[in-house]
Parts: C-alpha cells; structure tokens; sequence
C-alpha cells in the first residue's frame, strides 16, 4: 500500500516544486523549470493513480471506509488532545491534524486535479513559452496544486481551509501575474477580497461544527451527524451549513459573490482553465459534498444551496449570451454550470453534482485552453467581433472545442448530457412544486447553455472572418505542447459521460454507486429514524424506477439543446463585419442590460464598496473610510486642535499674569517701592550745601524744642 | 515819653538771637561761598554774644571770678578764625576745580 501510505507525498510533490522555483527560479533556464514544475505534476498525477487503485482494494477489505493517514499532529496538548468543551459543556475530543483522508469523494477530485492540472501544464509549456516570468508562473501553479491537493485531501476541516486559502492566494497570484497591468491586479485584488467574504462564513461554520459536534475531523463529524442524534432542521446546523455555504459562494462563484470570475479572465488562460473552471471554483462544491451528512439534517440550507444555484445558473448564462471576449463568455459559462453543481446538491443529488464537476472539468478545461489556442493564434486578439472563419486554420483546436461545445450544451453521447440531465431528473422528482420552478430555471438555463456556446463556435471559428490582414497572416496552429491536452480533454469529453450511464438508458451508473459510502446510501437507520421528512431532504430514491418521465425529460433536454443550437447558427452562421446581435434588435434595453451584467459591479460599487456616489454619499467600504476620515480631520483633529486652543489661551492667561502680575507687582512692585522710597532719601544726598545746613538746623531746632518742651 | 528800660541780659540774648538768626538765614540762603562763610563768622560771633552776656550775668550772682563764658568766648574767636581760614582754604582749592564761587554748583557728591 506504498502509495497510499504515503499519500502525503502528492501534495509536497507540487510543493517542492514551487520551493525550487522560489529559491532557485530565476537562475533556471526555461527547460530546467518546464521538467522540474511539469514533471512533479506529472509525478503526482501517477501517485494519485496508485492511490486510488490501492484505495480501491483497501476498500472492498475495510467496508467502505474511508482511508485516513495521519502525518502529525497539529493542534492539540501533549496527548494530542484539547481540553475543549462542547455546547453543553462535555467534554469533547479535539485535535487538528496534519492529516489525509482518501474516499471514493476525494478520489475522483484527486484524479481530475492532477489529471487536468498534469494537461494543463504541459499546455502553459508551449502558451507561456515566449512571455516573461515563466518560472514565476509555474511556481504559482504548482503552489496552486499543492494548495488544491492539501484542500481536497484533508481529513478536516482546518486543513481543507488551510488549503482553500492557499488557492485562494495562487488564484490572486496568478490573476495578477501580469502586474504591470492595473486591470490585472484590480482583477486579482477583487478575487481574493471577494473570496474572503465567504472565507469569514467559512470560518464561523467551523466555529459553529466544533463548537456544536466537539470536533471538526470529518469522520467525527459524519458520524455524529448520522448517529441520529440531531433533529432534522436543527437551528445550530442549519446556521452552520448557511454559514460553510455562504464560503462556498465565495470560492465557487455563486450569487451574490460571483462578481470576481469574470474579472478573473485578465490572468493568463492556462489559469482561467486550471483555476477558475477545472479546480478551484470545484472547492465549493466539494466542501459541500464533503459535509453532506450536515447539510442533510438542515432542510433550510439544502433549499437555499438549491435556489442560489438555479438562480446563479441562469443568470450567468443570461449575461453570457452577449459578451463579445471569448473568455468572458466561457466565465460566465463557469459560473453557471456552477449553479448546475449547486442545484444538483442542494436537491440531494449529491452524486449528480459531483459527476457534474466531473464532467465539466473536462469540457471546461478544453474550452478555456481551446480558447488559449485561438487567441494565440490570432496574436492576442480575445473579442469574437474580431474573429471568424478559423475553422480551416486551426483545425485541431476547432475540432477539440467542438466536442466541448457539444458536452457543455448537454447533447448525447457527450459527457454533459448525462450530467445535467441527471440533475434535472433530479429536481424534478424532488418533492414540492417549487422544485419543478427550479426544473424550468435549469432547463431554460440549458436553452441559453446551447445557444451562447454555439454562438461562440460560431463568432470564432465559422462566420466570415472579421479579422484585421496582419493578424490574419499571422493566423497558426498551435504546438503540440498545447494541441497534446486538446485532444486528450476531447476524448475525455467524448467519453467520460459513459461512466454515469444512468440506469434508465441501461447502464451500471458506476459513477454515482462509486460514492454511495460517501453520501450514506447504504445507511438506512438514519433515513428510518427520521422518517418521511428525511427521505426529502435526502432526495434522491433509492430504487431507480424507469418512469416514462424520464424519458420525457431526457427528450425536452436534448431539444433544448438542439434547438440552441439551430438558433444561434440562424443569428451567427453568416456573420459578417458589423453584424447585429438578435437580442439587440429584438430589445435594445435588454441587450444592453445584459452586456453591462445587470450593472451589478456597478451596484457593488455604490452599495459596498463606495466607488460610486450614490446621491452625493459615499457608501460601503470607503464611505467609511471618508467617514472616518472625516471623523479624524474634524473630530478628532478638532479635539487636539481645541486642545491646542486652550494650550495656547491659558498660555496667553498665563503670560499676562506672568507679565503683569508676578512681574508688575511681585517683581517692579518692590523695585518700584523702592524707587518712591528712594526719591525722599535721595534728598540725602543732594550735594547741595546748604540743603545739608538747613536739615542740620532742622534737626537741631527740633532737639531744641524737645529739650525745652519735654 | 516812656521809661527807660534797664538794659537786661534779656536784650543781649535777642540780640544774640536775631544774628543767630541772621547768620543761620545766610548760610541757607546765600549763594556765594564767600557770603555763607561772613554768615557763619556771623553765627559764631552771635553766639560769642550770647555767652558774654551770660558771663556777665553770671558775675552778678557769683561774684567777679566767673569768667567761664568770656573765656570760652576767646576760644571761639580764635576757632572762628582757624576756621574761617580752612574755609577759605577749601574755597581756593573748590574755585580752583571749578571755576565759580557759587554754592548751588557744589554738588558732585550728589546721588
């Protein structure tokens, strides 16, 4: 069992690569920091392999459980114990380690992370081969899988954050790696700080969960949350499960913190692919997984995690039916398939959403480093306004994106379609009628999915070409260093969906009985304990009937596709220099609505972050910054200069005392006494002669009279 | 016509007084140097008077031999006269300094 004993070693294999090129990274020569940083991914996506094979037989022999490996100790006394005392006051048995737990949960996102991380950096060889910076980048992006690693093999909580932090800090790394660029690090700085605010719910969840269940290890967790000894709906839970979630939309980019993908697109597109499509933005989904046995006894949250998703999906897919940066459009893409993950897990279809973030790693991966080819061959242009016509020219890279653009949009065989029509399936069987609303916000979400994929197929690769000559000239496939991964994600694309065939259709749905142990499907006595209630939170049935709605819906979905499909061939097939958007001709508000995103940056700006005036006040952050400002230069400011002030009028009281006080009459006093003294006894001293003869006689007839009259 | 009036050791005494007065009045007052010394010849010389006339009277109650007071009077005549030299010794040695005989302008020793 080498590798899984030593599993560790997957995260500190990126991790030393990073080191190298932190400590030695510039002295390097570009080959050396290919093999070292590519390599090492490459290293770890084979250890991942073992791993799971071995885990996998470890498996069969251990009923399920998962796999943990504890590398040391991280907090706690000298036994490895906190004294912690829970809720009520129990004592409760806390630690932290630094340590790692494999399940069939953390497999498969062990398996894509390296996976497609191991494509994606092989990809950034040939794309940031000519730029500046290059052992900086792949520093970053190992640092970001050592992180991503760490995040998904954690076996609690504390270590999952440390880990979601660290991508969080790679993603705001690598967004702004073109520094020198304001939008880049305005774009990177937005990232982290929105990331962040999700980040504090993250934090207070935690609290919560270690406070509530005494620990924060999962196993712990789970098993206190299954043990039947928590109400369904239980208030603390479900304020914990609000509170991770909350940290979820943070990282995953869900409403209303999503604002910050978009932006994302200003770092380089192997980063798009790997961060904010494949792995990072996945961490949300995956936390959620992760805690599903508390998100399970807390109805509230699972509705919540529901609605947000749907109304996230279909909102993102409704900005991007218009953008014209080729990125833009796959991010907003991002953010709404996002919200399929979401509504899939907040319904209880738990596996669903996982096989979704599957999938769409894939698709998403091929389609951000597909988009990395055009707008390397079209020497850095990125608006579709701009393009058209390239399908001949760079066939590979077409060819590649139109297997994604397939999937993405749901159309069968392709990988999509099985996972979002499993979700949909889903939803709506869910009990309730407000979840066949959400069915019709997915469904309608998947219309839009199809047509402004399509539309991008088409803008790029099959219009009239829009191009300038110089580019047009310049116009060249990629290497195989980036065509390599294309082709590898497209038969991973073509293929990958076969592994959740559903039972419908006649297949073994191996993906979602591969994480039965993870979500409990085999644990009954929670489900009888908790009765009927329970059965809806958890959703999903247990026994697969094949209903002839299945069908149905399997139908609507694929027509939704296809017919997204044939409307955006109509609008864009023929597309020449200037041509019109439908929607703008249909509704110009709406078209303009949409391209400006709902203005909800701007929104943001006049709420939160105080950018914009609204009505000559400053609001949000830097309101109170000027408020505090204000505070501080008159309030404050005036305080110390009253202070000042009265310093200086008792100095002035003082003085005058001074002067004409204590020196007036304390000081001149006496000396002007003396002087008036001094004028009688001057007469003394006269020097007139006879002024002395007439005092004498003065004197003398005075002692006459005082003889004679005594 | 009134009597005659005894001539009385009293009318010596006033006349003594009146040039005591007298010279008292022109040491004070006068401003030439050479004046206020005739005045202080002039004190002197009253009380010169005054003690004579005592003298005299004196005779009458103890007989011829008390001649105390003309005795002393010599004396002060012949002190008048050291003095009056030493004054004028000083007035030289002033009017030297000086330049003026005037008693108003005596006066550096002054505050």
């Amino acid at each position: 069992m080498f590798f899984l004993n030593n599993i560790y070693l997957i995260p500190l294999l990126p991790a030393f690569g990073a080191a190298v090129m932190f400590f030695f990274g510039r002295k390097l020569t570009k080959q050396t920091v290919s093999t070292v940083c590519v390599g090492v991914v490459v290293l770890a996506f084979l250890f991942a392999c073992g791993a799971v094979l071995q885990y996998n037989v470890w498996a069969e022999a251990h009923h399920h459980q998962p796999f943990e490996n504890v590398v040391y100790t991280w907090l706690g006394s000298g036994t490895g114990h906190l004294n912690f005392l829970t809720h009520d006051g129990s004592p409760a048995d806390f630690k932290i380690d630094a340590g790692y737990l494999l399940d069939p949960l953390s497999s498969i996102w062990l398996l894509f992370v390296t996976g497609v991380g191991m494509l994606i950096h092989i990809y950034s060889i040939g794309y940031m081969g000519h730029e500046g910076g290059y052992y900086r980048f792949f520093g970053y992006l190992n640092l970001f899988m050592f992180s991503m690693l760490t995040l998904i093999l954690a076996n609690n909580y504390v270590l999952m954050f440390v880990g979601w932090e660290g991508v969080g800090l790679c993603s705001y790394l690598l967004i702004g790696f073109y520094f020198l660029r304001k939008s880049a690090s305005d774009a990177a700085n937005k990232a982290f700080i929105v990331n962040r605010i999700g980040d504090a719910g993250f934090i207070l969840g935690m609290f919560f969960i270690a406070w509530y269940l005494g620990s924060l290890r999962y196993i712990d967790v789970n098993a206190a949350a299954r043990s039947g000894h928590f109400q369904i709906g239980d208030p603390i839970i479900t304020a914990a499960t609000l509170l991770l979630f909350v940290g979820a939309c943070g990282k995953s980019a869900q409403l209303p913190l999503y604002v910050w993908l978009p932006d994302a697109m200003e770092g380089p597109t192997p980063v798009s692919a790997l961060i904010h499509a494949a792995t990072m933005v996945t961490a949300g989904v995956y936390m959620v997984a992760r805690s599903n046995a508390l998100f399970v006894l807390a109805p509230a949250s699972m509705k919540t995690v529901a609605i947000v998703g749907a109304l996230t999906a279909i909102f993102a897919a409704s900005i991007g039916l218009v953008q014209n940066d080729i990125k833009r459009v796959l991010a907003y893409s991002t953010v709404s398939q996002l919200g399929y993950m979401f509504l899939a897990l907040g319904v209880g279809a738990f596996a669903a959403g996982v096989f979704h973030v599957f999938t769409h790693a894939f698709f998403k991966a091929l389609l951000f480093l597909g988009a990395g080819s055009v707008i390397h061959a079209m020497s850095g242009e990125q608006d579709m306004r701009n393009m058209g016509d390239l399908r001949d020219r760079i066939p590979t890279t077409y060819r590649t994106m139109f297997i994604a653009t397939l999937a993405i949009a749901g159309i069968p065989p392709f990988a999509g379609f099985f996972s979002k029509d499993e979700i949909l399936w889903q939803t709506w069987t869910s009990e309730g009628g407000a979840y066949r609303i959400l069915w019709g916000i997915g469904y309608i979400t998947a219309l839009m999915t199809a047509f402004y994929m399509f539309r991008l197929i088409y803008l790029t690769f099959i219009s009239k070409p829009r191009m300038s000559h110089e580019v047009e000239h310049h116009i060249h496939e990629s290497p195989v260093s980036m065509t390599g991964p294309l082709v590898v994600l497209a038969v991973m694309s073509l293929f990958a969906g076969f592994l959740g065939f559903p039972h419908s259709l006649g297949g073994s749905d191996r993906f979602a009985r591969y994480l039965d142990p993870v979500f409990a499907r085999g644990e009954a006595h929670v489900l009888v304990e908790q009765g009927e209630a329970a059965q809806l939170a958890a959703g999903e049935k247990e026994e697969e009937h094949t209903s002839p709605t299945e069908f149905v819906l399997m139908g609507l979905s694929v027509a939704a596709a296809i017919a997204g499909w044939l409307l955006a061939g109509r609008s864009y097939r023929a597309a020449d220099k200037g041509y019109v958007e439908p929607i703008s001709a249909i509704a110009p508000p709406v078209y303009n609505t949409l391209l400006n995103k709902y203005y909800v940056d701007e929104a943001y700006d006049y709420a939160f972050t105080g950018r914009r005036k609204l009505g000559g006040v400053r609001l949000g952050t830097m309101g109170l910054g000027e408020a505090s400002s204000w505070f501080d230069a008159n309030v404050v400011d005036g305080a110390v200069n009253a202070s000042g002030w009265i310093t200086r009028v008792v100095a002035g009281l003082s003085s005058w005392w001074d002067k004409w006080i204590i020196d007036g009459i304390g000081v001149n006093g006496p000396a002007i006494l003396a002087r008036m003294l001094s004028y009688p006894t001057r007469l003394l001293e006269w020097g007139l002669v006879q002024w002395y003869a007439l005092v004498m006689t003065a004197g003398l007839v005075g002692f006459v009279f005082y003889y004679v009259y005594h | 016509m009134h009597a005659m009036m005894e001539i009385s050791t009293l009318h010596y005494l006033v006349l003594g007084a009146a040039l005591f007065l007298l010279g008292v009045i022109g040491v004070l007052t006068r401003r030439n140097v050479v004046i206020v010394l005739m005045s202080i010849e002039l004190i002197l010389n009253a009380v010169n008077l005054n003690l004579v006339a005592f003298s005299r009277y004196w005779q009458g109650l103890h007989g011829p031999s008390a001649l105390h007071g003309q005795v002393f009077a010599i004396f002060i005549i012949t002190d008048a006269a050291a003095e009056a030299a030493v004054g004028l010794g000083i007035l030289i040695a002033f009017f030297r300094n000086k330049e003026t005989v005037n008693v108003d302008e005596v006066n550096l020793l002054k505050w």
